[in-house]
């Protein structure tokens, strides 16, 4: 079963643990500036939104990189990057609508989420479960609930 | 790296910065932040220095902790000698800024000298520079962050600023980062100002590093581990998370500690009003209520933090639709000191209020504190309307609050002897018995005469009375680690000694002190060990919470602290709790505090006998 990234920023508390283990994961360093996920904060708001990569299925990062670098990992359904062909042209991250695709300077290659092959550190970090790994094919499960709770079952009376 | 092993010194006189390796000695013997900033002022700075002189210096430093994944582990303190005690400062916030810091490659980033005009430091990783700020001064932080964020295009931009409170000369300043953050307490602000430093602005995307961790693979698990002790927990885990700090009003105020009106009284009858649980509560016009969320600081799993609103119908801000929005909520201290303190029970005042503080950075405990003993002063005809600039200054006056904050907080009218703090104003009207300091420094929010052990612990704090020195409320009120009668004394001078030694310790790790509702330094010692090269065993971290205390001790009693500065105002010491469970109660120091002394191994006049400092390697 195929599993997907589920958000709901009404959990997020804005604290950047999964920011954290995504670059400690990935990049062997804590260092939110690395992260695949990135948690915006909107002050005025009161808001914090954590987003990152929802891993399309006509993925246009992977139909623009010139080189196929950018490869369908079939197991997670991850869009994944092969370092070693990479040549840092950043059309990839042009062509991404989300932003979610971005280059790294000190790598000379882009960075984007690849699922961490199917056991996301960010899940296992985020303490309120603002961030679930949850089956591809029911993402609105848990919304789907919370309205089936609020639905009225008593029969109508006259 | 635990520690980036860098410092970065900033010469304002002179126009320089320059990094230099960190003293892995002193990292051995004080850890981080608070203690090794400490240890590195006290070997700069004479202690008997003007602390608005150029020759004062101020540290900001972080943890080894700072910027891992230890829950709470984005902390940094300041440090300095104090404008409003003249004592030892060191005031601690959380934010993001501390781990940004730590991600630029810097462990902390001493400041020393005057600039001859206003500058920011800019850093981004190992690039630091001095920037002209001519046109960030006469603004408000608020301001401030907007501006340089605009003028460096970068969003992720973390800074740290001082507002038009301290560039007036208020002594309790506080220096404001990431907008609703503070090192709130003793003046920090006033110093960073007096060296005419408008803001600090990082970027780091170094990053901590794991692989030069001692044991990054351990450092997970602990870290791991130990998140789920504060999730688990019901303080860490529901209390905080759900009412903030504020879950703490109404239960200190059923205790008969809540000090009142300028602490004439120990319950205040409408803490409701302006505890957790109202923020929850809708509210009448609107519909919506005071708290919007919970947020959290870097690297928290807690997230004790208010965001909240305040009504756009009330009369603060009807007509000031920039307040409209979202932004840093009440804690306990601060919807104390601006409420029960001063007697008003409007909480969307109060909220008001408290976004001025963060606005203009003033430290909303002393702000509140000598409102409500200015309070004191008018209704006892020692200053009238023609003092306070026609303000009807009545405990109880949401409007006098707010008037008289909004004053302060650009230092205007009688703002300006708001802004000296308590012991100041009281002296200036000749009644310097009506200050409720100790060292010049207000009461935070609990009642010695109803927890007896917190009277010890404001009287021997390093900074003046203060609730974050040695908490001993966990003990007497919430039972934490164990449940002690919050009414005796007895066994109260080794209560409130561990707790500031294990407190200096946390500290000085770069972690919150909140988190210790849930960890003892059995769970936080393991976290340090794994990651900071040395041996950090339970025992060796109480040790060095021990030696940060007699070292900020030592500096103290050279700046010309004696004994007879460890002591309480005499009302709490000579007038009786009138009602509640405290009832006839005094604070009790005297019976505590020479058993503390010969504990600490002080002499009768509060000093480090030479066996006490030899046994810490204190320096001569």
């Amino acid at each position: 079963m195929q599993r997907s990234l589920e958000i709901d920023p009404g959990k997020c508390t804005g604290c950047l643990q999964c920011e954290m283990a995504c670059s400690y994961e990935l990049e062997g360093a804590f260092n939110p500036a690395h992260s695949r996920i990135k948690v915006f904060t909107f002050h005025d708001e009161g808001r914090y939104v954590p987003y990152t990569c929802t891993q399309c299925d006509e993925a246009w990062c992977m139909q623009a990189c010139p080189v196929d670098a950018i490869v369908l990992n079939p197991e997670t359904g991850s869009k994944d990057i092969i370092n070693d062909r990479c040549v840092g042209c950043k059309v990839c991250t042009i062509a991404c609508p989300f932003g979610t695709v971005n280059y790294n300077t000190s790598s000379g290659k882009v960075i984007k989420c690849d699922l961490c092959g199917g056991d996301p550190q960010c899940v296992e970090a985020c303490p309120t479960s603002a961030i679930t790994y949850v089956d591809a094919n029911a993402t609105g499960l848990d919304r789907m609930r919370q309205w089936a709770a609020k639905t009225d079952t008593q029969p109508a009376t006259a | 790296m635990a520690w980036t092993k860098k410092i970065l010194r900033v010469n304002l006189t002179e126009g320089t910065v320059n990094a230099e390796p960190l003293n892995m000695e002193w990292a051995q013997e004080y850890l981080g932040q608070r203690g090794l900033a400490t240890r590195y002022f006290v070997d700069e700075v004479d202690a008997t220095v003007d602390a608005l002189s150029p020759e004062n210096k101020m540290i900001m430093a972080t943890g080894p902790l700072t910027g891992t994944m230890a829950s709470t582990g984005g902390r940094y303190s300041v440090i300095c000698k104090s404008p409003l005690t003249g004592v030892m400062a060191c005031s601690n916030s959380g934010g993001f800024i501390g781990a940004e810091i730590k991600n630029a490659g810097w462990d902390m980033v001493i400041f020393e000298g005057k600039s001859a005009t206003p500058v920011y430091l800019h850093i981004e990783n190992e690039k630091a520079e001095l920037i002209p700020a001519d046109d960030l001064w006469g603004k408000s932080v608020w301001e401030t962050d907007e501006l340089l964020h605009q003028k460096h295009q970068d969003p992720q931009l973390r800074i740290a600023a001082v507002g038009r409170s301290a560039e007036q000369g208020c002594l309790y300043a506080a220096i404001v980062n990431d907008l609703h953050r503070a090192a709130g307490r003793s003046g920090v602000g006033t110093v960073m100002a007096s060296k005419n430093l408008k803001a600090v602005a990082v970027r780091g995307n170094l990053g901590v590093n794991a692989s030069s961790m001692k044991d990054p693979a351990r450092f997970m698990k602990e870290a791991a581990e130990q998140k789920k002790v504060l999730a688990e927990n019901a303080v860490t885990g529901q209390g905080l998370p759900t009412y903030g700090t504020q879950v703490l009003m109404n239960v200190i105020n059923e205790l008969g500690a809540l000090p009142t009106r300028n602490m004439k009284e120990v319950q205040f009858e409408s803490a409701h009003d302006v505890s957790g649980e109202a923020m929850h509560e809708p509210r009448k016009s609107d519909g919506k209520t005071n708290l919007t969320t919970n947020g959290a600081c870097f690297g928290c799993t807690i997230a004790c933090g208010r965001i909240s609103t305040v009504d756009k119908t009330h009369f603060s801000v009807a007509d000031k639709p920039e307040y409209w929005g979202n932004s840093g909520g009440l804690e306990y201290e601060a919807a104390w000191a601006l409420g029960p303190d001063t007697g008003v029970d409007d909480l969307d005042a109060l909220t008001y209020v408290n976004f001025l503080c963060n606005e203009d950075g003033m430290d909303p405990i002393s702000f509140g504190s000598t409102v409500a003993a200015a309070m004191e002063l008018f209704e006892e005809g020692a200053i009238t309307t023609e003092t306070t600039g026609g303000i009807e200054l009545k405990f109880g006056s949401a409007e006098a609050l707010v008037a008289i904050a909004e004053l302060t907080a650009k230092g205007e009218g009688f703002g300006q002897d708001i802004g000296m703090g308590s012991k100041r104003l009281c002296e200036k009207y000749s009644r310097p018995e009506l200050s409720m300091t100790v060292k010049g420094q207000e009461f935070p929010a609990y009642d010695p005469r109803g927890i007896q052990g917190m009277g010890l612990a404001y009287a021997t704090s390093n900074r003046g009375a203060c609730h974050l020195r040695g908490y001993t409320v966990s003990s007497e009120v919430l039972g934490i680690p164990v449940k002690t009668d919050p009414l005796e004394t007895d066994g109260k001078p080794d209560l409130v000694m561990a707790f500031q030694d294990a407190t200096a310790a946390v500290d000085s790790a770069g972690l919150c002190i909140f988190t210790t509702f849930a960890w003892s330094l059995d769970n936080i010692a393991p976290q340090i060990d794994a990651a900071c090269e040395g041996d950090w065993s339970v025992e060796k971290c109480a040790e060095v919470g021990a030696r940060i205390w007699n070292l900020e001790r030592d500096f103290n009693n050279r700046a010309g602290m004696t004994a007879a500065d460890d002591t309480l105002p005499k009302r709490l010491l000579k007038d009786a709790a009138k009602v509640g469970p405290a009832s006839g109660k005094v604070a009790n120091l005297g019976d505590m505090l020479p058993k503390y002394y010969e504990l600490r191994g002080w002499d009768a006049e509060g000093r480090l006998t030479d066996e006490t400092r030899s046994r810490y390697g204190l320096p001569a």
